[in-house]
Order: C-alpha cells, then structure tokens, then sequence
C-alpha cells in the first residue's frame, strides 16, 4: 500500500481533484434544474406541474451510466445526422451534465417536498400583506424550506459524489478511472482499491462533518 | 363604481371547493369605519367569506369591490389591493425566520412604501402600540400565543391598511391571553378601523361591533345591531344558535 501511495500520489491527488471538479460543476448546475423543476411542480399551472414531473420521472427512471452513454455518445451521433459534423463532448462536459440531470431530478424531489413541508399559512399571510408570489416564495418560504431540505441535500450531494465514479466509463479521468490505470499497471488490485476507497472516504466524512456544522449553525435561532 | 361611504361592496358572491359549495349568494356592504363581526356556526362559510374578501380564496362568482377596485376581476392588480387590506390569522403565521421586527418591516420595505431606516421606526411605533417593544429582537418562538398574535396585528397594520380583516384571532389562544388580543382589537376600533371579525367572542361582539351578521349554510341569515341580534334575533337558526353559545 506504501509503495502505491509513494509511486503514485500526486496521480491519485490530480485524480482526486478531478473527481472534486466534476462533483461541484455537477452540484451547481443540478440545484439549478432542481429549483426550477421544483418550483414548476409546486406552483398551480398544469402544463408547468407535467413537464415538471414528466423530467423527474424520465431522468430518475434511466440508470445513471446509460444516461451517461446516451450524451457521450449518443447526442453527437444524433447531432451528425442532422448535419453538423464536428459536435463533440469531452467527458468531463458530458459527465457534468449527465451528473447535473441524474442529480438535479433528485434535487428537484427535496425541494419539492421542503417547500411543501412549510405551512401554507406563510404563503398565505405573506400574499395578504401584498407581496407577490414571487417575492413570498424567495423570502418567506424557501429561507424555511431550505431549513428542512439540508440534511436531504448533503446526502445527495454525498451520493453524486460517488456517482461521479460510474463516469470512469466514459473515460473520464477521475479518482475511480485512476484506480484502473493503476491497478492494471502495477497489478496490485488490493492496495490499489483500497487506497482509493480511503481517499473517497476521507472526503465525504470530512464533508458530513462540515455538513453537520453547517446544518447546526442554520438552524441556530430558530 | 364606488360610492364613497361603503368601502366594501359584496354582490352575489359564491364560492365553490370542487362540488362543496361553502358560500351561496352573499351580498353586503359595509361602510368606512364599521366594523362587523361574523358570528356562525363551523362551516357556515364565515372565514370563507373573509378570504374571499382579499382574494386568498377566488370567487366562483359574484363581485366583490374593495375601495372601489373589483377584486375579482383578473386585470386588477391583486397586490396593490391587498396592501390596503390587513389580515389577521386564526394561528399568527408569523415568519419564523425572521424576529418580530423584521416580520412588521418585510412587506413596507419589500414594497418599496418605507426607506429601511423609516420601516424600523414604524416598526417600533406599531410595537409601542401593541405593547411589545421590549419583544423587537425577539424570534416568534420565544413568544406566548397572545404576543404572537399582537406581533401579527402589528405587522398587518404596517402597510396603513384602510381594512382589516381578523380570522379567528383567539381562537387559537389560552383563555388567559384572549384579552390581551382583544384590547388591542378594541384599541384600533377606537381609532375608526374599518374591521370585519370573524369571532365566538361575544362579548366582544356585544361591546364593539356596528353590526353582527349571523351566516348559516353559506348565506347571510340575518344582521343588525348587537343588541337586536343578541337580544331579540328573528331568525330560528340564530336563535338556535345563540342559545347554544350564550
């Protein structure tokens, strides 16, 4: 294992990194499909609500890693017939937005169900003061839901953490991909493996914990 | 259009949920600086009615004009009507995440009515009046029922809303915090409030109201000064009423 961690560090820290890079791109953008997909299901028009469910159900019910292929490879096939010949996708814009759609459907979910969690007389007494729906919902009642949907969060954003390894598949470079490269050029699977499933580790408990931190000062003055 | 004297005009108004219908064929006005208390059984449509009023429940049908502007017409700006009309909660919904300040400066500041500096101000002048100064700093959950209620009082009447409007205000509270609420209810009628209240606090409505309109089954059964209704009521089912809760 020493002689893995010696040889190899600074390929397992870049890999590492890379794997840290794709999972904060992906966060990014997925709170961002996840509040607008939210915010389409809560609100009252029909269209809105379908198109809002008819995302979570798509993305959710296709695995992660075909959800993967299907934009590396099968856009830009897609692309190509319609006549532009050059459309490529690196792995990494491939993989953050595969990760941002899987992710963000999921995001969608626990914003939902937190924005649903707070009374419906906040809403309600924040319209008969006169504030729009809009401004009720920016300033009365996702500072609240967000309260609730914390925990829920950082579990999903643990969970694309990890997830980000089923994009070694597509051949991008992160911390799992590393783990191949190395296991098959040293032949040392058990070292190998397990100084990766380490350094996953370290990072998300130190996450969960900066987490916990994080929740407890939030729900300070409550 | 309006007539300067009534600041309400209700016409025909119903309100269906799906098959129910809660509100039958309501009409009333009520004049500036009246103020009515609705007195029914549960389910007689009273807090319908009152939420109707500013539109937190859509009319199925019917006119409703507040100030002149007609509430149930689409083109009119909801918004602007429900600045002038202040609503009081059965359970407070005061904003939890904010202290007691900053729940009675949120709408004048968000609406652009009031310079922050001038909202706290106010804020604490409404404070003053509600007898919560001390309290400004103070999250809603480090407050009794009554001072909660009292807090929502004053954060409704921050916008300087021509109408308020009070849901069940007490009915949510120990005994012992009922009178406090009511005081400052009284407080405000003194100072030519229009108000419509729905309450079962009789005496209240004994004491303050111009008018006590009794609702059953979603219409207006019968109205008119206190001491007629309390004290000679026509209508069968008002007295039938009225002999359970008195």
């Amino acid at each position: 294992m020493i002689s893995i961690i010696q040889s190899y560090s600074t390929m397992l820290l870049g890999a590492l990194g890379k794997t840290l890079l794709l999972t904060l791109l992906s966060l990014v953008f997925a709170m961002i499909i996840g509040m607008i997909f939210a915010l389409m299901n809560v609100g009252k028009n029909r269209t809105l609500n379908l198109t809002g469910t008819v995302y979570v159900d798509a993305v959710r019910g296709v695995p992660l890693i075909v959800l993967a292929y299907f934009i590396y490879f099968g856009v830009p096939a897609g692309i190509k017939m319609i006549g532009i010949q050059d459309f490529r996708l690196t792995a990494l814009q491939a993989g953050t937005i595969a990760l941002a759609m899987n992710c963000g459907a999921y995001m969608a979910e626990i914003i939902r169900a937190g924005i649903e969690s707070v009374d419906r007389g906040q809403m309600e007494a924040s319209r008969s003061l006169g504030l729009t729906y809009g401004k009720s919902m920016r300033l009365v009642v996702l500072p609240q839901a967000i309260r609730t949907m914390i925990p829920s969060i950082i579990n999903q954003f643990i969970i694309t953490l990890k997830d980000t390894s089923i994009l070694s598949v597509i051949g991008f470079p992160e911390l799992t991909n590393m783990g191949k490269t190395i296991s098959g050029n040293t032949f040392k699977s058990l070292e190998t493996w397990a100084v990766v499933g380490i350094m996953y580790m370290i990072v998300i408990i130190t996450l969960s914990k900066v987490a916990k931190r994080v929740e407890r000062r939030v729900n300070r003055g409550r | 259009m309006a007539d300067n004297r009534n600041i309400i005009q209700v016409q025909n108004l119903r309100k269906d949920f799906g098959k129910l219908e809660v509100l039958k064929d309501i009409s009333i006005d009520i004049e500036v600086g009246e103020v009515v208390v609705l007195l029914g059984p549960s389910g007689s449509g009273k807090s319908t009615f009152l939420r109707c009023l500013n539109q937190l429940e859509l009319a199925t049908a019917g006119t409703i004009l507040v100030d002149g502007n007609n509430v149930t017409d689409k083109h009119t700006d909801i918004n602007k009507v429900r600045e002038e009309i202040g609503m009081v909660f059965q359970h407070f919904n005061l904003f939890p995440h904010k202290t007691v300040l900053e729940n009675i400066m949120l709408a004048p500041v968000e609406l652009k009515r009031m310079r922050k500096e001038e909202a706290k101000e106010k804020g604490l002048q409404l404070l003053r009046r509600v007898g919560l100064d001390a309290k400004s700093d103070a999250y809603p959950s480090q407050l009794s029922g009554g001072q909660k209620q009292r807090v929502a009082i004053a954060r409704a009447l921050a916008m300087n809303p021509a109408i308020m409007l009070f849901d069940e205000p007490t009915s949510a509270l120990d005994p012992e915090m009922v009178g406090e609420v009511l005081n400052v209810m009284q407080e405000l009628v003194a100072d030519g409030m229009t108000m419509v209240v729905v309450t079962h606090e009789i005496g209240f409505a004994r004491e303050v109201a111009d008018r006590v309109v009794f609702m059953d089954a979603g219409y207006i059964v019968e109205q008119g000064r206190p001491e007629e209704i309390f004290n000679n009521p026509k209508e069968a089912r008002t007295i039938d009423f009225l002999n359970k809760v008195l």
